[in-house]
């Protein structure tokens, strides 16, 4: 196995990785605004359960919540008599995305409280409903202070994805290992990989700045 | 049977009540990790602080691309890297040794942004006064700039430390037996994963917010003002 016959299989593994990174994060970005608002909720059952929900996911390591959805939720399900097996790819998506969405609701609650209460308080002066203050006043202007720390998260999320190569997802860094183990080349096999790692990192951050370009275009137009 | 006790698989409570013992020695390895790791990076971090520091761009430059490199790529392939690579170098270490490396080197990435942010944090005018009090640049770093830095670094540090302790499952990729990896071949032996995997999610919670509820308690317990020198 000559060096370009690396080429083909890790670029496999590189679009399974793109692929996943791409539906956790957006996945992740959703439950992300549904927990953060619903923790500033007035409701208790509704506050209670994001709150649960982001501390048992920021409290907990991602490989437990992996491995917990991957080999305990199919026992958990034959107990309650469902048939929760979940294939690698679900169960990859779905711990990737509950963990990185815990961590962007607090982000997401951080940028909401953060907008001035001015702001809140002209809303209510001009007689806009609660609801319509929350998603044409403050919203709008808490999205530019999560744009840079999602942008970190974005990148957690794509480091993260390393992971599911332990329930046999055969991601980039699976199918590394797989060369490894044919060809015992270790140190070109994981040079190439950390280095693939690294642009694909490059390439998101450049992607997360020009979202943040966007969403915040408003505010150059206004100066 | 895992390091000298039975399990009992009568019922769920049993089994749980069996397999405690077991996971707390891997909890303890767990910890044990953490600290390790927690050290190296707060060493490693401090050293590429200085280096990014340098006033010479041949110093700064490859020490901020390095960190951007580490900060960049995923703990599991650091450590495969370290594992795999380092003992066709003849530098063969223990799993244990290696896996708390890569903790280390992975976190004093992010351990170096913090220092440099506590140390540029204090004020201007704080140099100037040190100097028109004609204290030498070493003794304006040691009596003015880290007693008030100290503060503001120990916050972020200690989310940090947590953040350690919550990766460390990955090191039982290669063989560390920590918490994770001790539930795993229980779980393997029993073809019961329910259990033992629920109770490292519980002892995750229960570890992650003793560690926190610690650092707040030291956060309190330092002044905000800097720490005051006789």
């Amino acid at each position: 196995m000559q060096l370009t016959d690396y080429i083909a299989p890790l670029m496999q593994g590189a679009w399974v990785t793109v692929q996943l990174t791409l539906y956790s994060t957006v996945l992740g970005a959703m439950l992300a605004f549904a927990s953060g608002i619903g923790k500033l909720s007035r409701n208790r059952a509704i506050n209670a359960i994001c709150v649960a929900y982001i501390e048992l996911f920021r409290g907990t390591s991602l490989l437990v919540q992996l491995f917990w959805l991957y080999f305990a939720l199919p026992l958990a399900g034959s107990a309650m008599g469902l048939d929760l097996r979940l294939p690698p790819v679900l169960a990859g998506v779905l711990a990737l995305s509950l963990n990185i969405g815990a961590y962007g609701a607090e982000v997401v609650r951080g940028a909401i409280a953060a907008v001035h209460q001015d702001q809140r308080e002209a809303a209510r002066a001009l007689n806009f409903t609660e609801r319509q203050t929350l998603w044409d006043i403050v919203i709008p202007q808490a999205i530019p202070e999560m744009m840079p720390p999602f942008g970190n998260l974005a990148v957690q999320n794509l480091k993260d994805t390393a992971l599911v190569s332990l329930i046999s997802l055969g991601d980039l860094t699976f199918r590394a290992e797989q060369i490894r183990n044919y060809t015992q080349d270790s140190t070109t096999i994981y040079s190439m990989l950390l280095v693939m790692y690294f642009g694909m990192a490059l390439v998101l951050t450049v992607m997360m700045r020009g979202l943040e370009r966007y969403v915040t275009r408003w505010r150059r137009a206004r100066s | 049977m895992l390091f000298g006790f039975e399990w009992d698989l009568s019922s769920p409570a049993a089994y749980a009540a069996s397999i405690l013992p077991i996971l707390l020695i891997g909890m303890w390895v767990t910890i044990q990790a953490t600290v390790i790791g927690f050290i190296v990076a707060l060493v490693l971090g401090l050293v590429w602080a200085v280096l990014k520091a340098a006033p010479f761009r041949i110093i700064s430059w490859p020490a901020t691309v390095m960190t951007e490199f580490i900060r960049d790529t995923p703990l599991l392939v650091q450590l495969f890297f370290l594992y795999y690579v380092l003992p066709e170098y003849g530098i063969v270490l223990p799993a244990f040794m290696t896996g708390t490396l890569a903790l280390g080197i992975q976190y004093s990435a992010y351990t170096s942004e913090v220092y440099r942010a506590g140390i540029e944090a204090v004020a201007k005018d704080q140099h100037e006064a040190a100097r028109a009090l004609n204290l030498t640049p070493a003794r304006t770093f040691t009596h003015i700039v880290v007693p008030q830095a100290v503060p503001r670094i120990v916050p972020a540090m200690g989310n940090y430390l947590v953040s350690i302790m919550k990766d460390v499952p990955v090191l039982s990729v290669v063989t560390v037996l920590e918490m994770l990896n001790v539930a795993k071949i229980v779980g393997d032996r029993t073809f019961n994963y329910l259990v033992p995997l629920s109770m490292v999610g519980g002892l995750y919670l229960v570890m992650t917010l003793v560690a926190s509820a610690g650092v707040r308690l030291l956060d309190g317990w330092l002044p905000k003002q800097g720490i005051p020198l006789k």
